[in-house]
């Protein structure tokens, strides 16, 4: 054997790996995603541009034709207690729904995210007194929480989207905390800080990346949980005033016309529970394709 | 004697339990004033079993994890109270290679982005530099241009510790820490990471300090052995006169509990009683005397400390009167 | 030739994963005599602990895991039986009574919440009909047998209080507790300090010599397969690669890999002499999930000759010598 037997290639165990694996191929073979992320763009681009292909605008208030029943007549999906066309109030309900929804779900993430990190990474008294801060504000029911706070600010999109998140970071920041707590004395982030890396590089591009699979859950629960946050406030008259549509209102709108006209109740519902399962189902296929170690099934 | 590193009666203290501001804490001295220094171009290893001291010693000279007291000195400047980014350009020019391949890759990363991680991190290097300078390291441990796109899960144990080396050596290091680097890994393919150390070594002209337990890897790859024993230094001397005279009982004991691949050296073992003291409560005294079979009443009264008995070979031991059985008894 | 405790014919263990089937071992067969230590061989990925694990029958059920092949164990009767087809409420009297087993960490095998004389007593008293106060003796018994100071004050002391060392002594007295005639010890050793480890070999030979149990011992470490075994069994990529006593295949190996093995191991007693690069063996560990074809060691053998060794898989050949080898070309290699 010869002394330098030791550099020799290494070929044979290269030619046995599964082949290269992307992020994108191990999502695609997530059929349940696929199909979520598909419902997803057609919500979006149906509330976005949809409405610019119909006639009717969803503020357009055809009294002779109330309560026109869904599939009959000019009016596709119906209209409402108004005669207002249900699917651009539907449409219109959706951008609004969907982009409180996304908003407030970045801005919590944002927030529980960086508080997480902060105290996980840190730990000692400042990690202390951030998670005890946590679990204080986690000890109000987050409507509770959101009422009051809305009695206090002029209901409107984007205060609403704010109050939301307000409620909806916590559970993100107690995820983080306990990922980045584990994950910051692994050898790999010793090896960063060996390097000379800041603590920014540390919990930003090692860590973080690495608790990205309950991350990404958390985000996807937390737009389906803010859709029917706002869909709630708005019930209760702090949320998205009339005549805004929103999905939420239109819901709670329709609860005194539910065995007169159903379809008032149902196709708003149908939509929520769709976009909340479509979100859902996106964050599985996202959580197994962003990690490399999903093998090829 | 040129000194790349020189350490000075280094403690590191960790506190244990105690109830609010440190009522009833005890202290573990993982190390308890530990003197040696590195010169140029050598390899020095650090022996010891498990509650030694040896794995705190690595990371507080390189200063992962801050000294309770003590000097650091690395290249002639003093680095033991420098700020973290007054270290940062030190960094360069000190790396550490661990244990574990696995934990110390992350795992989100492909084999490209880690090698390339130093070089990131230090800046001032090109993107179309950086990956001319991953492919330069990975040939340099062996690995195939191929393996830059695969993650660590991807790799073997033996090619994961390659990858560690090369994110190690990727900014041209003088000096490197390398904990346990082989002790994780099958042993068909430890001899492979061993010869690649030792190359590196002589290519790159690199000073290797060599945390391990595994003596016959030990006795391969140094130039000096420092035998360490419940946070202290025993025994330190050049690595050919510790194997033919061992100057510590410890020393000895180690020897003799070495299992060696050849059943036809079956030998008398020196089997030590009892267990390592816990280091909460360590023996008063040599701390080795409890297991010592030379012990004498004296043991107990001081801490022996480390002197030199023949040129460049101390021991902490205050029997010199004893004669210790070298390595191997073979005829 | 000393009375058979146990035999094993072919024994084969495939594992059902999200690829299909996949061998984690095939074609193993050995004997194990009283009073002798067998040890086991390998790296990651051998097959040697799913060896150990089918001997208990502590592997997964079918489909996901199926054994094959037969195992006869000696009964305290003196009667061979078959381990593989005995029904399981049958089998959990023979796991601790003829065949127990020691693992290689010793804490994550005792219960943390039990003292380790609850954990001992309700060993014996599950196996042998006893009162409470009968067994707690023969727990004290057996810790002292085992080498624990103060035996009786450790009875009530948790695994947490003991340090590794005394853990696996722990761990060896239950394994003990009703006398088995064998015992595989999987890796006992490697979690362990070096000083600690030579006790534990030690007592595991003081231990042999007073009970005729026989051993089957898992390990990586050559050195300490020098140090304690009668015969070794090398096996790589799941399968038994060689076969010897210990002072032979160690003296003059015919399988490449085991020659291989023990020229790239460094020596202690050679140790501070400078000796250039370790004459390694290249490449890497095969995943047992991509097996190479023909004779798995091929890609890293130094004797692989194209056509032959990388489409022909070895039979186990046995040597006028009565050893076995598993290589097509050994009588030119040893010639």
């Amino acid at each position: 054997m010869s002394s330098t037997a030791h550099t020799l290639p290494i070929a044979p165990a290269a030619e046995t790996l599964p082949p290269r694996n992307t992020a994108w191929r191990r999502f695609r073979r997530h059929r349940l995603a696929m199909l979520g992320a598909s419902i997803i763009l057609v919500l979006v681009l149906g509330s976005y541009l949809g409405p610019y292909l119909l006639p009717y605008d969803d503020t357009y208030i055809d009294i002779m034709q109330r309560f026109a029943p869904p599939f009959a007549g000019a009016h596709v999906l119906g209209t409402d207690e108004l005669g207002r066309d249900m699917l651009a109030r539907l449409m219109m309900g959706g951008r609004i729904s969907l982009a409180v929804g996304f908003a407030a779900m970045v801005i919590s993430m944002v927030i529980g995210i960086s508080v997480g990190a902060i105290a996980g990474y840190y730990g000692g008294l400042v990690g202390a007194a951030l998670m005890r801060f946590v679990d204080a504000v986690l000890c109000f029911p987050s409507i509770f929480l959101l009422l009051a706070l809305a009695a206090l600010v002029d209901p409107g999109v984007g205060s609403i989207t704010l109050l939301i998140a307000a409620t909806a970071w916590m559970d993100v920041a107690r995820i983080v905390e306990g990922q980045i707590r584990s994950l910051r004395e692994r050898d790999f982030a010793v090896a960063a800080e060996a390097l000379g890396a800041s603590d920014r590089y540390i919990v930003f591009r090692e860590l973080v990346p690495n608790a990205i699979a309950p991350i990404v859950v958390a985000a996807t629960l937390n737009v389906a949980k803010a859709i029917l946050l706002e869909s709630y406030v708005s019930f209760l008259g702090y949320g998205i005033q009339p005549p805004v549509p929103s999905w939420g209102n239109m819901l709670n709108n329709a609860q005194i016309y539910l065995t007169s006209a159903p379809w008032l109740a149902i196709l708003p519902g149908l939509l929520i529970t769709l976009a909340v399962t479509s979100f859902n189902f996106l964050g599985d296929g996202l959580r197994d394709a962003l990690d490399p170690r999903m093998e090829a099934a | 004697m040129n000194a790349i590193l020189e350490v000075e009666s280094l403690r590191k203290w960790f506190p244990v339990g105690g109830g609010l501001f440190g009522r009833g804490q005890k202290q573990v001295k993982a190390l308890d004033g530990v003197s040696f220094s590195v010169n140029k171009g050598e390899i020095l290893s650090v022996v010891g079993e498990s509650g030694s001291g040896k794995t705190t010693l690595g990371r507080v000279v390189l200063r992962l994890t801050e000294p309770t007291g003590g000097a650091i000195r690395f290249e002639g400047q003093d680095i033991t109270g420098l700020s973290r980014r007054a270290l940062r350009p030190l960094r360069r020019r000190m790396q550490l290679v661990f244990q574990d391949p696995f934990a110390s890759l992350n795992p989100r990363m492909s084999v490209a982005r880690i090698v390339a991680t130093p070089l990131m991190v230090q800046g001032g290097v090109g993107r179309a530099e950086r990956r001319e300078r991953v492919a330069e390291m990975l040939e340099l441990v062996g690995l195939q241009p191929h393996h830059a796109e695969r993650y660590p899960h991807e790799l073997s144990g033996g090619q994961r510790q390659r990858v560690g080396i090369a994110r190690a050596l990727a900014m041209n290091p003088s000096f490197l820490v390398a904990d346990e680097p082989v002790s994780a890994l099958d042993v068909s393919i430890q001899a492979q990471v061993v010869n690649l150390l030792l190359e590196l070594k002589e290519k790159l002209g690199l000073t290797i300090l060599f945390i391990a337990h595994d003596l016959a890897v030990v006795g391969h790859i140094s130039d000096r052995i420092a035998v360490m024993y419940l946070g202290r230094m025993v025994e330190v001397a050049e690595a050919g006169a510790l194997f033919r005279s061992p100057r510590h009982p410890y020393t000895e004991a180690l020897f003799s509990a070495a299992p060696i691949p050849d059943p036809r050296l079956r030998r008398s073992r020196i089997i030590l009683q009892g267990d390592i003291p816990s280091p909460l409560n360590p023996p008063s005294g040599c701390a080795f005397r409890t297991r010592c079979r030379y012990a004498l009443p004296a043991c107990a009264e001081a801490v022996p400390p480390l002197r030199e008995v023949t040129p460049g070979h101390f021991t902490a031991c205050i029997r010199d009167d004893i004669a210790l059985q070298a390595s191997v008894s073979t005829p | 030739m000393t009375e058979t405790l146990l035999e094993v014919e072919n024994l084969a263990i495939r594992f059902r994963t999200h690829g299909g089937e996949a061998a984690a071992v095939s074609d193993v067969s050995f004997r194990l005599g009283r009073g002798e230590t067998l040890a086991m061989v390998g790296e990651s990925g051998s097959g040697k602990s799913v060896t150990s694990l089918a001997l208990m029958r502590l592997l997964p059920k079918a489909p996901q895991c199926t054994v094959s092949g037969s195992i006869r164990l000696r009964g305290k009767d003196g009667g061979m039986f078959d381990v593989l087809s005995l029904p399981e409420e049958r089998m959990r009297a023979v796991r601790g009574n003829n065949l127990a087993m020691v693992f290689q960490e010793p804490m994550t095998s005792l219960n943390p919440v039990q003292t380790i004389g609850a954990q001992i007593t309700e060993t014996i008293r599950l196996h042998r009909p006893m009162t409470r106060r009968a067994a707690e003796d023969e727990a004290a018994r057996l810790l002292d047998l085992v080498g624990i100071p103060s035996a009786r004050q450790r009875l009530s002391a948790y695994p947490h209080h003991l340090s590794g060392g005394m853990r696996q002594r722990a761990m060896i007295a239950m394994a003990l507790s009703c006398e088995p005639s064998v015992l595989i010890a999987d890796e006992p050793t490697t979690a362990l300090d070096v000083t600690i480890q030579a006790q534990i070999l030690d007592l595991l030979r003081r231990l042999q010599e007073q009970t005729g149990m026989a051993v089957i011992f898992i390990t990586h470490n050559l050195g300490v397969v020098a140090e304690i075994a009668d015969r070794v069994m090398v096996m790589y990529a799941g399968r038994v690669v060689e076969q010897a006593a210990v002072l032979p295949l160690f003296e003059q190996p015919l399988m490449p890999y085991t020659q291989g093995l023990l020229r790239s191991v460094p020596r202690l007693d050679l140790a501070g002499r400078r000796t250039g690069a370790l004459p390694a063996i290249r490449g890497n560990v095969p995943d047992p999930r991509y097996p190479p074809a023909g004779c798995a060691f091929h890609p890293r053998c130094d004797f692989f000759i194209g056509g032959r060794c990388d489409s022909q898989a070895p039979a186990l050949d046995i040597t006028p010598d009565d050893r076995q080898v598993r290589c097509l070309r050994w009588r030119e290699i040893a010639a």
